[in-house]
């Protein structure tokens, strides 16, 4: 159990969207990490870094109650996770869509607002409204009745932020949103979740491997590197020393052109063929 | 032999309204399964296996062939083989990937127990052929409404569950993370899945099941990206092809009906496509202006 001495003092005032307590989450023998303590506050943009298979997208997993803690515990919105948790928006990895699927762009947005609820549906001018909101706010008007396979990459991922942000979310899971996107779109998708972050007071956790896209965003940064984890701010951890120490070999962190570069990090790490990927039970439909 | 001569042979359209009558509901029957098929099939697209409908109604056959031999109702067996198919996709792999190699294995292995229930019947031989090229002319009071029954617990079916397994079936990774039971609506489906292609069987044969289940949400899927509209024109295009192609065998005394069923079917699949692709180049075409657009705007960062 959380007592008040474990929290800082500025963050008494708003209980924390997100918290894990000693949390520790294996896979048989595998650990993926252990004694981790997580407070995110309203509004807060944290990044979780690392390498692949560290368990990044399972931490995602935990917090979705789709994965369950070895031990510790774990909270979204004030309650313990479980799955289907209102509270919480998601934006999947980018994902190719083919230029037949039967579904708009504005389709994607709707059911984030009650494609989990049962029946048909029926139309409601209420609904409808509400989804031109959520696509005005994300700046997706233009194209909202093309089919979504015939979307960009970037028009998508616009998408999804204004589906996860349906429900008025107290947090957003972001899993790898930018991958496969170029730099253009990286930033444009990067700066629309911050605005509405700002706007909604919703807070961000965002797995990546590319912390520079949301860098100028970025509270603070949860790096995992082999079942050991540093959390602070970017300046306090994406430094030559704190990383070299996280992960226990020669790491060097270079700034070039407003970049940080981390030199040396992947290769040392062990375990490091083995995806999280593979991990995930099932996917994807038939 | 002129091609009028090859017609007339064909087709013989005297008595053409009694016939009609006389088969009303096999006509109500092909009209439900249109209406089946048309929905069923936005759901084969949308989860894009078109080959699981395959495989089931191998099995849907070999259920319908071991029926036969045994002297059970070849639609219960057509059911029973298809379900337990649907079941073992269903359950069977975690991945698409894994899906389609179960299906690859289940399908000969179907095929093949079927032309040993066959070889050991020795009934009718047009009771055999019937199994591969759809029967519902031939098909009892009984059993006609086996399939009004069994048709409208699917759309029964498909009404609860409609918009979790659309949900499931277009956007599987979102739809788990807001609660939606993914794997367990995935059983579902495959089991009404199973019933369905067991009901097309009996209209369009084994070989032929395709036409009902995945031309007609493929063919509206050229024409329309909504929600409603997709669901709608396959099921015009459905039982437009089922209901008229009986209507158009009742004028022929030879030809089976499943070719006038896969003629119209394939017909309206060829005209949607050529309207499609004039759609889909007008799309690429705004996406590239878009495009353009976007990237003359500069993108802001805080100070």
């Amino acid at each position: 159990m959380a007592t008040d001495s474990d929290v800082s003092p500025e963050q008494t005032a708003y209980p924390p969207v997100i918290r894990l307590r000693d949390a520790e989450l294996r896979f048989g023998q595998r650990v993926l990490w252990h004694d981790l303590d997580l407070d995110v506050s309203p509004g807060e943009f944290v990044a979780v870094l690392g390498p692949n298979g560290t368990g990044k997208t399972s931490l995602l997993k935990v917090l979705l109650g789709q994965h369950s803690l070895s031990t510790g515990s774990a909270q979204v919105g004030g309650r313990s996770v479980h799955a289907g948790n209102s509270a919480i928006g998601y934006i999947p990895q980018q994902r190719g869509i083919d230029q037949h699927t039967p579904m708009r762009g504005r389709d994607l947005v709707r059911m984030g607002i009650d494609g989990h609820r049962w029946g048909t549906g029926r139309f409601l001018k209420r609904r409808r409204q509400q989804v031109d909101e959520l696509l005005a706010s994300v700046g997706a008007r233009d194209y909202a009745d093309a089919p979504a396979g015939t979307l960009s990459g970037g028009e998508l991922q616009r998408l999804r932020v204004a589906q996860a942000l349906a429900n008025d979310p107290s947090v957003l899971l972001c899993d790898e949103p930018l991958l496969s996107l170029d730099i253009h779109h990286q930033k444009v998708v990067a700066s629309l979740l911050h605005e509405q972050r700002v706007e909604r007071n919703t807070a961000v956790l965002f797995v990546t491997h590319e912390i520079n896209p949301i860098l100028p965003y970025v509270d603070r940064v949860l790096y995992i590197v082999g079942g050991h984890f540093l959390v602070g701010t970017p300046a306090e951890v994406m430094t030559t020393e704190s990383l070299s120490r996280l992960y226990g070999s020669p790491v060097e962190v270079v700034r070039v052109a407003g970049r940080l570069i981390v030199v040396g990090g992947e290769a040392e790490c062990f375990d490091h063929h083995v995806h999280e990927d593979d991990m995930s039970m099932d996917r994807g439909a038939i | 032999m002129s091609a009028e001569e090859i017609f007339g042979s064909l087709f013989t359209f005297e008595d053409y309204g009694e016939l009609v009558a006389l088969l009303s509901n096999s006509l109500i029957a092909a009209g439900l399964l249109g209406i089946v098929g048309g929905l069923i099939s936005v759901f084969v697209m949308a989860r894009d296996i078109p080959f699981a409908v395959h495989g089931v109604s191998e099995l849907s056959f070999a259920g319908a062939a071991f029926a036969l031999l045994v002297g059970f109702d070849v639609v219960g067996g057509s059911i029973i083989g298809s379900i337990i198919a649907a079941l073992i996709i269903g359950v069977g792999g975690a991945k698409a990937s894994e899906k389609n190699a179960i299906i690859g294995v289940l399908m000969p292995f179907g095929l093949g127990l079927a032309i040993l229930f066959l070889a050991l019947y020795d009934g009718r031989a047009a009771s055999k052929f019937g199994l591969l090229t759809g029967q519902i002319v031939a098909i009892t009071p009984g059993q006609i409404m086996t399939l009004v029954v069994c048709s409208l617990i699917v759309l029964l079916v498909l009404a609860v569950i409609w918009r979790p397994l659309m949900f499931a079936s277009l956007d599987p990774e979102v739809a788990r993370a807001k609660g939606v039971p993914v794997s367990g609506l995935t059983i579902v489906f495959m089991l009404v899945l199973g019933l369905a292609v067991a009901l097309s069987v009996q209209v369009v044969g084994v070989l032929l099941v395709l036409a009902l289940l995945i031309t007609p949400a493929a063919a509206a899927t050229q024409l329309s990206a909504s929600p409603v509209w997709v669901p709608v024109l396959s099921v015009i295009f459905a039982v437009t092809a089922s209901v008229g192609g009986i209507l158009v065998a009742l004028g022929s005394p030879v030809v089976p009906i499943s070719p006038f069923v896969t003629t119209i079917s394939f017909l309206i699949y060829l005209v949607c496509r050529l309207v499609g692709q004039r759609r889909m180049k007008h799309l690429h075409r705004r996406r590239t202006a878009r495009a353009a657009g976007e990237h003359e705007k500069p993108v802001s960062f805080p100070a």
